[in-house]
């Protein structure tokens, strides 16, 4: 937009109105964060004698490696790779059946294949929190409680990634499908060498959503993971409060919701442009 | 729509098909079957055979004064979490495209909290506002306020009304910016011309044409205070005090898991599967015919 120039932006001390404006509500977004931050730079000394100051402390180094080498109920090292583990596995899962699926509604007739567009269609409209109790006993029945797989099928069981392939693929030239025929290409080469290619920013695009989907997911992984061996780093941040009166040993959990935001928000940020077009494509 | 080039084979697309329908049916339709059937059961205290009640467990439901405050307290949290958070966000990006140079910058400052998982804002939140050690409760008690919201119910409304909001800015933002930059300049000028203020442009132009980004986020937004602030609830106030803060969503989880009642439990999961079907609906019909034609 930057050629954009109109009569109606403003200029002059409208221009500052504005940019206060703006920053005033940056405060508001990053005050918590920023708090969070400090609170895990200095010692809980610091913070149980209120108020705690607000620029950080030199504990750094102490707070972080105690976080992710020791934590409270399990290294938080640990707990990042479970969630990375489940959020790959949510993310490349979901994408790999649904590519499928999307190719062989858009490019075949089979007997089915209305009723199957509809019970995916239907999978559009419930949450997994909406049938946890059931779902949890579909889980437990298979034996995987505190397991990878437990963490991750339930939650690709839904068919947003589908549709969206669905309308991507509906856009592809029919000349391709046509020219890969009469070249004798199977249709699994015709998937593999052409489609898949074109695909590639639907792909990433949609991989940002899924990955922070994942992620930050919290109550199904509170529900399954009994063993603190299997939390997630989100899960696991209220599982370091202590039950009773005591203090929570609040330096070390802030650094763990530090620790919790730095992947997604890197992924978000880096990937901006793919995250906001996989955003307005998924919902729209 | 339909694609007038197709592969021949029956076996090949079936095969295709096969790892999400296992997944779905498993995961999804099985589960789903098993909370209405479930819902019509209770099971006897020993949980060794279940006996059938038809509506029975609804009728229980609905006469249940806690259940049915928990549907007001969901009323009232939805409608503000929706509110603040789309006020906060749309005013963020009225300014930001008042902007010739710089929207970028802002734009991705603005879109952090979107990463930042419910449960973690929770914890945010919770901290600054912690009776004991947090810093925003602490400067209240100089001004005299005693905040509590472990035992104040309005308080800890508040709270997680104000975090679920925050983790939602963002995303709100990046659709009503997107909205506003989609609107022709040329009507805003002519209407700056004819010597409309900027407030008159606003209400009479620019708000009824962000009329369909505004109505997708409000129904968007009511699903998400619905269904995933669960993390935000859980974390700061755990439903309580006095089930103030009861979320129909925490009340499923919290009955059904810590309360141990299938039967209602289910009979709840049952409400809130109508609900999201009748706001899906809602969502559908009304993007289809945009809102301001």
């Amino acid at each position: 937009m930057a050629e954009r120039t109109g009569m109606v932006e403003k200029r002059g001390a409208g221009l500052w109105l504005t940019h206060l404006g703006l920053i005033i509500g940056l405060l508001f977004i990053f005050f918590p964060i920023w708090l969070a931050f400090v609170a895990s730079t200095v010692d809980q000394q610091e913070i149980v004698r209120p108020p705690m100051p607000l620029w950080p402390g030199d504990k750094l180094w102490e707070n972080y490696s105690e976080a992710l080498l020791s934590g409270v109920n399990a290294p938080v090292a640990w707990m990042m790779l479970n969630s990375l583990v489940m959020a790959m596995g949510i993310a490349i899962g979901k994408i790999i059946i649904s590519l499928l699926s999307a190719f062989a509604i858009v490019y075949f007739r089979f007997p089915g294949r209305k009723t199957f567009f509809w019970l995916i269609f239907l999978t559009l409209m419930l949450p997994v929190e909406v049938r946890i109790v059931p779902t949890y006993e579909v889980v437990a029945g298979f034996g995987m409680l505190n397991s990878y797989s437990g963490l991750i099928f339930p939650l690709i069981a839904s068919a947003t990634a589908t549709f969206l392939f669905r309308q991507f693929f509906m856009t592809v030239p029919d000349e391709l499908a046509e020219a890969a025929r009469v070249d004798g290409a199977k249709p699994m080469r015709f998937f593999w060498d052409i489609l898949l290619p074109m695909s590639r920013t639907n792909i990433a695009a949609l991989f940002v959503i899924l990955f922070i989907y994942g992620w930050n997911q919290y109550l199904w992984p509170l529900l399954i993971t009994t063993d603190p061996s299997m939390n997630t780093i989100v899960m696991g941040i209220k599982q370091m409060f202590p039950s009773g009166d005591d203090i929570a040993d609040w330096p070390v959990i802030m650094a763990t919701s530090i620790l919790a935001m730095i992947p997604p928000v890197i992924v978000v940020i880096s990937m901006q442009r793919l995250f906001i077009r996989g955003l307005v494509d998924s919902e729209k | 729509m339909e694609k007038r080039v197709t592969f021949k084979g029956i076996w090949l697309p079936l095969l295709l098909v096969l790892p999400q329908i296992a997944i779905t049916a498993v995961f999804f339709f099985y589960p789903a079957g098993q909370a209405i059937w479930q819902s019509l059961f209770i099971p006897d205290p020993f949980g060794l055979s279940m006996q059938y009640v038809g509506l029975g467990n609804f009728e229980f439901l609905f006469s249940d004064p806690f259940y049915r405050a928990s549907f007001l307290t969901t009323a009232i949290f939805s409608i503000l979490v929706t509110v603040v958070s789309m006020g906060i966000a749309l005013y963020l990006a009225v300014l930001a495209d008042r902007l010739i140079k710089g929207s970028g910058v802002y734009r991705t400052l603005l879109i952090w909290p979107y990463a930042v998982a419910p449960a973690v804002a929770g914890v945010l939140w919770l901290f600054m506002f912690n009776t004991r050690v947090g810093v925003v409760t602490w400067y209240l008690g100089l001004l005299g306020y005693d905040w509590n919201h472990v035992l104040n119910g309005e308080e800890a409304m508040g709270l997680v009304v104000v975090a679920s909001a925050w983790g939602r800015i963002s995303y709100n933002f990046l659709f009503f910016l997107a909205g506003l930059q989609a609107i022709p300049k040329s009507v805003i000028e002519a209407a700056a011309i004819d010597g409309a203020h900027f407030w008159t442009r606003f209400r009479t132009i620019v708000f009824p044409l962000l009329s369909p980004t505004t109505f997708f986020l409000l129904v968007v937004n009511i699903v998400y205070a619905f269904f995933e602030t669960f993390g935000v609830i859980h974390t700061i106030t755990s439903g309580g005090p006095q089930q103030s803060t009861t979320i129909l969503v925490y009340k499923v989880y919290s009955d059904g898991f810590v309360g141990q009642d299938l039967g209602s439990s289910a009979a709840q999961s049952v409400v809130l599967l109508v609900i999201v079907g009748l706001l899906t609906i809602v969502q559908f019909k009304f993007i289809e015919r945009r809102v301001h034609y």
